[in-house]
């Protein structure tokens, strides 16, 4: 018995530990693998915005910044967002996040109250639901589909809301599965989200990373403003994941209700990092397209190689994600990951970490070198060979 | 095929060349045949002159020099700068021959196996060209980067293996 563990906060005790954790265990003693398990840029950061950070520290950049982060990258990040056909005010409905990450825990502290449901779509990124626990909300999966490329429908979402239904949490552009949303798919969601008076915090730290679509923010649509957390950040558009920079949009009353939590627990993100991201927001345009248009050409080999190798794999049309069904080999996602990982040395993460209904499925980065995916593609191909 | 998706092949031709036509035609969305044609088309244009490798000769050769030469000369009737720099080009030993803007005309690199034969051909054979007035030559020490390419590059993948 040990008495430690059981004098520990229960909640804590009882969060499912991440999923990832025995792959990374298993996949970081092992030689020689490629792992199409990252869930971050290959790019290293583009070298005028390093250079930047560099800058600040000469300069003696150090210090802390006012709580809100600097007003000139508030106001390049209002500037940015009206891209999307969205209208802050930087000094009273914006402010700057130890990443996305951070906003993500802020507004559900924010918006939770004990008891209150917090309705996820799956599969999707790892940290919302155990930051909805932590924040003592009671967590309504929502599981969407295969045969709809794994967006929300408004007859999934309904089919899934109570009366204690307050919030929902989108992340469109999807991690894992590379789904996007277009404005008819969100205008339903939204009408449904209206209907029931639901908060939405939207995820979108992959908006940059769409292919042959724009991104469009659900917060841009009728009678959404009032009722969304925008959340975003530099760390996938400019490979800035290292630099942990994001921050958070919406209504005054929510923001100033996080902002109180952010300056009890946080301060302010660091200066240097956000001195970086003014760089990046000012003058990394023309870098990003040049990643984006290289994730976009992967993404294509990617997603062809899985098929050619009979894994079905819908169209990913954002983030730097596939997500192949692999049903067809018999196994169990857990099962696929393992095998492929100790017998072709081919790291992926298995789609059941992402939620129930990822069951079936697994997720490969694109974000790795076009030698390497060739050379990942091959091995699957081998593992899906001796399955037959 | 359209005009900015032989561009796409050319610059991913340029950064790898030994890309297989089935992974290019995969990585443009495109049927491999006609990447074929597009890529013959290039050839047959003169538009790809040659595949060839990026190579860091400092770590096989110690005994190689490379003289970058600016070279003014009196451009000529007709024929301009054109004349000139075929003179100058048609030697083995001359790498490239560039011309250029601002305070001289052609800039001409030359290799060679030690510095006297770079010093050489300056004196021997570049000058004596008619119509070329002056030379400096400068001789290369050490190369960083090339053609987009980091030589030293601390490279290798510094991301954990798997994160969510």
């Amino acid at each position: 018995m040990n008495t430690l563990t059981s004098r520990l906060s229960p909640i804590v005790q009882n969060l499912p530990p991440s999923g990832i954790r025995r792959f990374f265990d298993l996949a970081n003693q092992m030689e020689g693998v490629i792992s199409l398990g990252v869930g971050e840029p290959d790019f290293v950061t583009p070298w005028h915005i390093r250079e930047a950070g560099i800058y600040s520290l000469e300069q003696g950049y150090t210090s802390y910044t006012s709580n809100r982060g600097l007003p000139e990258l508030c106001e390049q990040i209002a500037v940015y967002l009206q891209r999307f056909g969205l209208t802050y005010r930087p000094q009273r409905e914006i402010f700057v996040t130890i990443g996305g990450s951070e906003a993500i825990d802020l507004a559900l502290r924010a918006l939770v109250c004990p008891g209150d449901q917090v309705l996820i779509p799956e599969p999707t990124y790892v940290s919302y639901r155990p930051c909805a626990l932590l924040a003592g909300a009671e967590v309504v999966s929502v599981p969407t589909r295969a045969e709809d490329a794994f967006r929300l429908t408004p007859e999934l979402l309904a089919s899934r809301i109570t009366p204690r239904a307050k919030v929902l949490v989108l992340c469109f552009p999807n991690n894992p599965t590379g789904s996007t949303m277009n404005k008819e798919e969100l205008a339903a969601i939204a009408e449904v989200a209206v209907r029931n008076d639901l908060f939405v915090i939207s995820d979108e730290i992959y908006a940059e990373l769409t292919y042959g679509r724009r991104h469009v923010s659900i917060a841009s649509l009728p009678g959404m403003r009032e009722r969304t957390i925008v959340i975003g950040g530099m760390s996938k558009a400019y490979a800035m994941t290292g630099w942990r920079i994001g921050y958070a949009a919406g209504p005054e009353d929510i923001l100033d209700a996080m902002l109180k939590i952010h300056q009890y627990t946080i301060l302010c993100a660091p200066v240097m990092a956000q001195l970086a991201a003014l760089e990046a927001l000012k003058h990394g345009e023309a870098e990003k397209q040049k990643m984006v248009h290289s994730y976009d050409q992967r993404r294509r080999l990617m997603v062809q190689g899985l098929r050619d190798i009979g894994l079905p794999c819908h169209e990913p049309q954002g983030a730097f994600y596939a997500f192949p069904d692999i049903r067809p080999t018999g196994l169990s996602s857990e099962a696929f990951a393992e095998r492929l990982l100790t017998s072709e040395r081919v790291a992926v993460v298995p789609g059941n970490v992402f939620g129930e209904s990822g069951e079936g499925f697994v997720r490969c980065s694109y974000a790795t070198s076009v030698t390497q995916i060739e050379r990942a593609l091959e091995r699957i191909r081998r593992f899906v060979e001796t399955l037959r | 095929m359209l005009e900015h998706r032989k561009l796409e092949i050319l610059h991913i031709l340029h950064e790898n060349s030994r890309l297989s036509i089935e992974t290019m035609a995969n990585m443009l969305g495109e049927s491999p045949e006609d990447v074929a044609t597009a890529i013959d088309e290039l050839e047959r244009d003169n538009i790809i002159l040659r595949y060839s490798a990026v190579i860091n000769w400092d770590k096989v050769e110690s005994r190689r020099v490379t003289a970058v030469i600016d070279v003014k000369v009196t451009p000529q009737r007709e024929v301009g700068f054109d004349a000139i720099a075929e003179r100058i080009y048609r030697f083995p030993e001359v790498k490239s021959v560039t011309l250029m803007s601002g305070t001289y005309d052609l800039q001409v690199i030359v290799e060679g196996h030690d510095i006297k034969e770079a010093a050489r051909f300056v004196s021997e054979k570049l000058s004596t060209i008619e119509n070329v007035n002056s030379t400096t030559t400068h001789f290369l020490l050490k190369t960083y980067k090339t053609d987009g390419v980091i030589f030293d590059e601390r490279d290798g993948d510094k991301r954990l293996v798997i994160s969510p």
